[in-house]
C-alpha cells in the first residue's frame, strides 16, 4: 500500500484538479470572510493546513474503530476537538504566532473541505496518504485564498501585502496606487468576494476547457496518423 | 405460517438492539475519549493562558497609561465595577486605579461600544484625574477587515497618527459632549469615508465613559481595594 501510494495524483489533485474551491467550492464561508487582505487570507491558509493535516491523520489512524452508520458525527467531533487543542497550543505555545494566527483557527470549523476530505478520502486511506492529502488540499486551499486577498485588497485598497509586518517584522506593504487612491469599497466587501471568485473560477474552467480541447485535438490527430 | 415467522424478526429485532447499542457504545467512547483530551490540554495550558493573559492585559494598560505616570501597584488597586449601562458593559469588570504617592492619577476601565459593524466593539481606557482621557485602545472587535478595523491601530494605515490616537490627552474642555462626536454627526472627530459605523461607536462609547468616568471618579478611588463599586454619596459633590 505504501510503495504504490499516488503521491503525484494526491498532491495535483489537492492543488488543482480537485482545488477545494476552484474544483469542488468548498469552504466558501472563511474564504469569503478572510480574503479581504492577502495576510488575512495567508494567515487562515496556513491555519487551515494545519488543521487538515491533523485532521486527516486522526481519522486515519481511527478510522477501523468508526462504524459506518455513525462515522459523521465521530468526524465532527475529532475536527471540532482537534480544533479546540490546536487552538489551546497555540496559544499556550506559540503565543505570538497566535496573536496572528489564532483568531482564525475557530473559523476553521465552519470549513467544509475539512469534514470532506476527511469522509472522502482519510476514512479509506492510509495515514501516510491521508496526512499528504490533508496538506495538499490544504495547499490549494492557501493559494486560492491568498491569490484572492491579494487581488481584493489591490482593488479596494491600492496595497498589496498590508499587515505583514505581523507576519515578518520590519517588512512593510506596498501601496500600488498611491494615497490618494479613492478605494473601491465593493471589493472588501462580500459582494466583492463573490465577484473575484466567480472570476477566478471562470479563468480556471477556461484554462481546463483549452487543456482539454487541445489534448483532443491531439488525440485526433494521432489516431488520423495512426490510421493512415 | 405464523409460528415459522415469528422468530425471524424477533431475531431480526435483537440484532438491531445489538448493532445499535454496540454503535451508541462506540459513539459514546469517541465523545469521551475527546472530551478528555480536550479537558486535559485545558488543564495543562490553563496556567500560561491565564499568564499570557494577564501579560497582555498589562501591555494593554501601559498602551494607554504610561507606566511613569504613577507609582502604585497599578493591577492590585481595583474596583470591581458591576454592570454598568453608561459603559455599555453586561458584567462584572475591574476598574483600575492609577496613584502617585497616593494622589489619584488616573483610571483604567473597560467599556463597550454596542453599536459596532459588526457588534460589540471593546475598549480599554484610561481616564486622567484631571477629566481627560489619556488613551484608548480596542481590545476586541470584529469590524470589517480593510474596512472598519481601522479603529486598531494595529491595523490602521496610518501608522503615524493612527485614528484612535486623536482622543490621546482631550477633554470635555476641548470637545464638549455634543462636539464629542464623528464629524459626520457634526461632532469633532475625524471618520473614515465609508466606514463611520466603526468610528461612531467608538466615538459615542468614549464620550459616555468619559462622562460616567469624570462623575464618579471620587467615588471610585475612595473605594477599598478589591470591593465591589456602589455609587455612594460622593458623588454628589462632584459638578
Amino acid at each position: 500500500m505504501s510503495t504504490d501510494t499516488p503521491y503525484a495524483d494526491i498532491a495535483r489533485n489537492g492543488v488543482w484538479t480537485q482545488n477545494s474551491i476552484l474544483a469542488q467550492l468548498l469552504g466558501l464561508c472563511p474564504l469569503l470572510a478572510v480574503s479581504s487582505t492577502f495576510v488575512n487570507a495567508f494567515s487562515l491558509g496556513l491555519a487551515t493546513i494545519i488543521v487538515m493535516l491533523i485532521a486527516n491523520l486522526a481519522v486515519s489512524v481511527l478510522r477501523t474503530f468508526i462504524p459506518y452508520e455513525v462515522r459523521i458525527p465521530i468526524f465532527v467531533l475529532i475536527i471540532a476537538a482537534l480544533v479546540t487543542v490546536v487552538d489551546l497550543a497555540f496559544n499556550a505555545f506559540l503565543h505570538d504566532l497566535y496573536l496572528i494566527l489564532g483568531i482564525f483557527i475557530p473559523l476553521i470549523v465552519t470549513n467544509c473541505i475539512v469534514l470532506a476530505r476527511v469522509e472522502a478520502f482519510a476514512a479509506k486511506n492510509g495515514v501516510r496518504a491521508a496526512a499528504f492529502d490533508g496538506l495538499m488540499m490544504g495547499v490549494g486551499f492557501l493559494w486560492v485564498i491568498s491569490l484572492l486577498g491579494l487581488i481584493r485588497e489591490f482593488i479596494a485598497q491600492g496595497t498589496v501585502f498590508s499587515g505583514i509586518e505581523m507576519l515578518i517584522p520590519g517588512v512593510h506593504g506596498i501601496n500600488l496606487l498611491g494615497d490618494d487612491y479613492p478605494g473601491f469599497l465593493i471589493a472588501i466587501l462580500p459582494p466583492g468576494a463573490f465577484f473575484v471568485l466567480g472570476f477566478m473560477i471562470a479563468g480556471s474552467n477556461w484554462w481546463e476547457t483549452r487543456t482539454a480541447r487541445l489534448r483532443a485535438n491531439d488525440i485526433a490527430i494521432a489516431m488520423e496518423a495512426s490510421s493512415r | 405460517m405464523s409460528d415459522e415467522q415469528q422468530p425471524a424478526p424477533l431475531y431480526a429485532e435483537q440484532s438491531v438492539v445489538k448493532v445499535s447499542a454496540r454503535t451508541a457504545g462506540i459513539l459514546l467512547l469517541f465523545t469521551l475519549a475527546f472530551t478528555a483530551l480536550m479537558a486535559g490540554m485545558h488543564t495543562a495550558t490553563e496556567p500560561r493562558l491565564r499568564a499570557s493573559a494577564q501579560a497582555e492585559k498589562h501591555r494593554l494598560i501601559s498602551d494607554v497609561l504610561p507606566s511613569s505616570s504613577y507609582n502604585n501597584d497599578l493591577l492590585q488597586d481595583r474596583v470591581t465595577l458591576p454592570a454598568n449601562a453608561a459603559l455599555g458593559t453586561a458584567s462584572d469588570t475591574t476598574v483600575y486605579r492609577a496613584r502617585r504617592d497616593t494622589a489619584p492619577v488616573a483610571l483604567v476601565l473597560e467599556a463597550v461600544a454596542p453599536d459596532g459593524y459588526s457588534g460589540r466593539i471593546n475598549l480599554i481606557v484610561a481616564i486622567g484625574n484631571d477629566a481627560r482621557l489619556i488613551a484608548m485602545r480596542v481590545t476586541q472587535h470584529r469590524e470589517t477587515p480593510g474596512l472598519g478595523d481601522y479603529i486598531d491601530p494595529k491595523k490602521d494605515r496610518n501608522k503615524a497618527r493612527p485614528w484612535i490616537t486623536q482622543f490621546n490627552g482631550v477633554g470635555f474642555e476641548q470637545f464638549g459632549p455634543e462636539k464629542w462626536r464623528v464629524k459626520k454627526d457634526g461632532g469633532a472627530i475625524d471618520q473614515m469615508t465609508g466606514a463611520t459605523i466603526s468610528a461612531r461607536a467608538v466615538t459615542n462609547a468614549s464620550r459616555r465613559a468619559l462622562e460616567w468616568a469624570t462623575t464618579h471618579r471620587t467615588a471610585l478611588f475612595a473605594h477599598v481595594s478589591g470591593t465591589r463599586f456602589t455609587p455612594g454619596p460622593a458623588d454628589e459633590e462632584q459638578p
